[in-house]
């Protein structure tokens, strides 16, 4: 039994296994290769360039401003979404009739296609589009929303925090939850308020959560693609060029495969790294473990 | 009692921009096409143009595309759960050195696909692969979303008891028994939340059709979409919203019926972003 066992345990894991090789570690591996040498699309050869994309990517006068845009991107949408996610979950957690129809309501953006989701709001944000239409009739002169350096980049935020806040909402809805009732009547017997109930007692016990939803959304971030190629293409000048933005454009834009590959490895390094970082915080920063 | 009014106004504030996005986006598919930016904006349309529709399909290849983005979300789903259920149940419960296997491959979750595609593309053009939906259907099947199918049947088969198995042992199944007749049929609510998420995963996939695709005919919803402009580029609105309602609404139809599903396969294992 044992040994047929091992058999159908490789056989039942080779297809995964297999595939994995072939269409994720494989090209993982070549794609640290081909960073390193640069392919001349005309004549399709490709010569070794040692750190040549490398020290491009240093020299690239783009390069700031898409370190700068990719990291308040992904500092604007993480802090937002969270934020937004905790305070739909406590406002829902509350004995409140018709919670479960708002539940329904915060969670159904997360359903609807992204590509369409995208498209309404690029119909709602031009100039002459529905918001400016709504903010004209309270007598307010709205900006052309994606056409400016800094509303653009607001507008991606905001536009993808509306559409997937619902999954952290529900995560941290079920980590209310297991938050003891009795506890925080106790603590409100103690004359403790809302605010200092939830700074010492709820949002420490939620703290695994919050990780987690962290984890998730920060990587998430970094993969923000579709939304920046309808709404703005990375622009104007760049505001919203966002590291997996520049590195399409790079790739399969201008054909640019070595220096393209160069910042593949660099997503996937800082996707690395923050994973691993959250998880190194987590002893110091969690408050228990579930 | 103003404490509850307070709430409340808060939550419906809140869910404006949530509700209003779809609600317009079937508003406005129904407008003729010089009212779509109108000032007063219209939220009910008069007489609704239901020939935005009937030109969403007839002037653009809608139908076939439709066709194509749901028969490959089939495909991904079906190869998904085949795959996820045999590696998932392997990793969990046939003690042997493949076992060691499954941190590796769970380290799929930290690629995203982005960072593997242009040696895929490579691999895909040098195959003659290029414009054709096999790229779209076999790389989802093993890359992170199928990864993420390993882990949720590996996390469901890790909780089911030992003595149901032993159970069937004594009725004289076979390992492969076992994993039919006893793992698998007890499997299905873990075998939706995969189904669920990788179909819609599927469903929405933009980057990859956006660079393995140029024949128009091919194309998936998503990347049909954002086709909807005139010989000069400009927005054709009220189509492409029509064509944009008709890809949502169906699934939030689904979404109606089996929310309980789809809320819990979606947040244990969150989409991107």
């Amino acid at each position: 039994m044992r040994r047929n066992d091992a058999l159908i345990g490789w056989l039942f894991i080779a297809p995964q296994v297999l595939g994995f090789a072939a269409f994720v570690l494989w090209p993982l591996i070549s794609v640290f290769w081909n960073s390193f040498y640069r392919t001349n699309l005309l004549s399709g050869i490709s010569t070794f360039a040692g750190v040549g994309n490398y020290q491009q990517l240093v020299t690239d006068p783009v390069s700031p401003t898409v370190a700068r845009v990719t990291f308040f991107f992904c500092i604007g949408l993480v802090v937002l979404n969270l934020g937004l996610a905790m305070l739909l979950a406590v406002l829902l957690n509350q004995r409140l009739r018709g919670a479960a129809v708002f539940r329904t309501v915060f969670f159904s953006p997360v359903v609807v296609s992204l590509v369409a989701w995208t498209i309404v709001w690029n119909f709602l944000l031009q100039d002459n589009g529905g918001i400016n239409s709504l903010l004209h009739v309270v007598g307010v002169d709205g900006p052309n929303w994606l056409r400016g350096d800094t509303t653009a980049l607001v507008s991606v935020i905001v536009v993808q925090v509306i559409k997937n806040v619902g999954l952290n909402m529900v995560l941290f809805l079920a980590a209310l939850r297991g938050v003891p009732r009795p506890l925080l009547e106790a603590a409100e017997i103690d004359g403790a308020g809302p605010w200092r109930r939830f700074r010492s007692i709820v949002f420490p016990m939620i703290s695994p959560t919050t990780l987690l939803a962290a984890i998730v959304t920060v990587s998430g971030s970094l993969q923000v693609f579709a939304q920046i190629q309808i709404l703005t293409g990375g622009g104007p000048a760049d505001s919203t060029n966002v590291l997996v933005y520049y590195f399409y454009q790079q790739a399969f834009q201008n054909h640019d495969f070595g220096y393209g590959s160069a910042l593949a490895v660099v997503l996937f390094l800082i996707i690395l790294a923050l994973t691993l970082a959250q998880w190194r915080l987590r002893r110091r920063w969690v408050f228990h473990e579930s | 009692m103003s404490r509850k009014v307070l709430l409340y106004t808060g939550l419906v504030l809140l869910a404006v921009p949530f509700l209003f996005p779809t609600w317009w986006m079937i508003t406005a598919s129904l407008l003729p096409a010089n009212e779509v930016l109108s000032f007063p904006p219209k939220l009910f349309p008069t007489s609704p143009q239901w020939v935005n529709y009937a030109q969403a399909f007839g002037e653009y290849p809608l139908a076939r595309q439709y066709f194509n983005s749901l028969y490959i979300a089939a495909a991904v789903t079906a190869g998904t759960m085949v795959v996820a259920s045999f590696a998932g149940y392997a990793f969990a419960r046939i003690r042997f050195h493949g076992e060691k296997l499954f941190v590796l491959v769970l380290s799929g979750l930290l690629i995203p696909s982005e960072v593997t595609i242009i040696p895929m593309f490579r691999m895909v053009d040098a195959l003659g692969l290029t414009d054709t939906h096999w790229p779209l259907i076999i790389v989802p099947v093993f890359g992170a979303p199928g990864v993420l199918g390993t882990f949720v049947m590996r996390q469901f088969f890790l909780a089911v008891p030992d003595e149901l198995e032993e159970a069937g042992r004594l009725d004289g199944l076979g390992r492969f028994g076992l994993f039919r007749r006893i793992a698998l049929p007890i499997a299905r609510p873990a075998l939706a939340a995969v189904a669920i998420f990788t179909f819609l995963n599927s469903w929405n996939m933009f980057l990859e059709p956006l660079v393995y695709l140029s024949d128009k005919n091919l194309f998936t919803l998503p990347l049909a979409l954002t086709q909807y402009v005139d010989a000069y580029g400009g927005h054709l609105w009220n189509i492409q919203l029509a064509a944009a309602v008709t890809t949502v609404l169906p699934v939030l139809a689904v979404f109606a019926v089996a929310q309980r599903q789809f809320v819990e396969s979606l947040a244990q294992t969150g989409l991107k972003g």
